[in-house]
């Protein structure tokens, strides 16, 4: 971590939650590229690649996300993604990455439900990087 | 014409092809059924053939003889029953022993026709079970439907609630933690934010509550006679502080009209958010034109602005609960999507009709017709 700096890109809707992932990835020692659309997402990692990509479930549609994810993967298919979003459990909705059918359409690499602790999420995001 | 497949398994060549005669001119018509079914016929001579010709055509209806040469008729509709194939069973046979019948009943056959059958009564059991097997598709289908918009609602209202609480409790955090350092002036912003989602949330907990409480029948009590211009002007009052924000003019031109027998709530909620939309979606500087008109048989209500309008399609969606329209011009704007659906089932209550008509960029104009008659129908109640 200390020699290289990696870059994680986050894409999130909501500007608070966005500033608050950016600052606290930040404060863990990460480039920070903080965007608040699937449109801005799509432009960024169509001109660089980062390291890591941290996606809302919702954006401009309710599945921003995944479309997100499966375009990122398709450039670049060595890039862990997450997938974050508030929708949870008491909706009926469960979508983990668990079973091999969610896997097949899911290109996600992790899913986490929002206002997991910044530790947790700096956790995650080593974990993914191998570091 | 819709068509269903017949799969007849029997080993008398007589039966099989007296079936694919009966049913090749036959069609079955309900009332509400978008169309005449009509019907093909599969034929079968084993139990073993019927199975394979199940797996490869799957058939709607399937006729079987119990007494075949190789396995029984109940055993291909266990088999059935086993794969939860949607096909709806029927047993023609000469004689059923009493336990055939009701092993076949409890693997789901629905119907017996007896051998020998007339045509009549083989297009009577058809007529019964295809009517059976298009009510039991449509009430899957709604149930289906039902779970959706049911799920639909509930994953953005739970979104739309959690989302602030997210906010809020993160900025909390930082403070707790004192990530910012130990001056609260490096919290303003952070406080700031809080106090506005929490504004928001507030705004979407109203918002839901007028939602559900619009959904139930008028209360004759509440009706009273009502001034629209005093309406329209109590309306420009509430927003007035975030108009003054934006520097919004507004321009009110209401014409001398009658007064409308109604409950105020209901007007309050149409008239507060077309008025606060309007100041929403406007450009800075922009205008807010409110008019009130009537005519012979209709009250008509306008709002007009000078905003960011929309698109057909953006318009299209306007009025369902929760589809606020998302674009980078309304992102720093914040909205609970259910103001205008509530708007909508508000007018419906009066037998009104709202309309939009938008040029993005330029701006919309809401238009509510209210209907007087029926208006003064509420007031026999």
């Amino acid at each position: 971590m200390s020699n290289k700096k990696y870059t994680v890109l986050v894409a999130d809707d909501d500007p608070d939650y966005l500033f608050q992932v950016a600052y606290h990835l930040r404060n863990c020692g990460y480039e920070v590229m903080a965007v608040e659309s699937q449109a801005e997402a799509e432009q960024v990692f169509s001109k660089m690649k980062p390291d890591i990509a941290l996606f809302d479930l919702m954006m401009e549609s309710d599945d921003s996300g995944f479309i997100l994810s499966y375009k990122l993967k398709r450039l670049y298919p060595d890039v862990p993604v997450i997938l974050a979003t508030a929708v949870a459990r008491e909706t009926g909705v469960t979508f983990g990455l668990s079973s091999e059918q969610e896997r097949d359409w899911i290109r996600a690499d992790l899913y986490l439900e929002k206002g997991v602790r910044p530790e947790q999420l700096d956790q995650a995001i080593k974990k993914l990087l191998k570091i | 014409m819709a068509q269903l497949k017949v799969l007849v398994v029997d080993d008398e060549p007589g039966i099989r092809s007296g079936v694919s005669r009966i049913l090749r001119t036959f069609h079955v018509t309900y009332p509400f059924m978008d169309e005449d079914y009509t019907f093909e016929v599969l034929e079968a001579a084993t139990g073993e053939e019927g199975i394979e010709i199940i797996d490869r055509e799957m058939p709607d209806i399937l006729l079987l003889d119990n007494k075949l040469p190789g396995i029984q008729g109940v055993e291909v509709l266990e088999y059935v029953r086993k794969k939860s194939y949607d096909i709806v069973v029927a047993m023609i046979t000469s004689y059923a022993s009493l336990d055939v019948a009701v092993k076949a009943h409890n693997d789901g056959a629905i119907d017996f026709i007896p051998k020998p059958f007339t045509p009549q009564e083989l297009k009577a059991s058809i007529e019964q079970i295809t009517k059976q097997q298009y009510l039991r598709r449509i009430t899957h289908k709604l149930k289906v439907e039902g779970r959706k918009v049911r799920f639909q609602f509930l994953s953005v209202l739970s979104h739309e609630l959690k989302a602030p609480l997210n906010a809020i409790e993160g900025y909390l955090r930082m403070m707790q933690e004192r990530q910012m350092g130990d001056s609260m002036q490096e919290y303003a912003s952070a406080i700031d934010r809080s106090l506005q989602r929490i504004e928001g949330m507030r705004n979407l907990i109203m918002d839901l509550l007028d939602f559900t409480k619009v959904s139930f029948e008028r209360q004759v009590e509440k009706m009273q006679e009502i001034d629209l211009r005093e309406m329209a002007s109590l309306a420009v009052i509430t927003v007035s502080p975030y108009a003054i924000h934006k520097d919004i003019h507004f321009v009110t031109d209401i014409s001398g009209c009658g007064k409308i027998w109604a409950d105020p709530n209901d007007f309050e909620i149409i008239f507060n958010n077309l008025v606060s939309n309007a100041v929403k979606y406007n450009k800075p500087g922009g205008t807010v034109t409110i008019s009130v008109s009537c005519d012979d048989s209709d009250f008509k209500l306008s709002v007009e602005d000078t905003g960011i309008g929309m698109n057909t399609d953006e318009c299209g969606m306007l009025f369902e609960a929760f589809s606020r329209i998302k674009n980078d011009k309304t992102r720093n704007i914040s909205g609970s999507g259910l103001g205008l659906s509530i708007v909508k089932k508000v007018v419906e209550l009066y037998h009104g009709i709202i309309n939009v008509e938008s040029v993005p960029d330029k701006g919309s104009v809401f238009s509510v017709i209210i209907p007087k008659v029926q208006v003064t129908h509420k007031k026999a109640e």
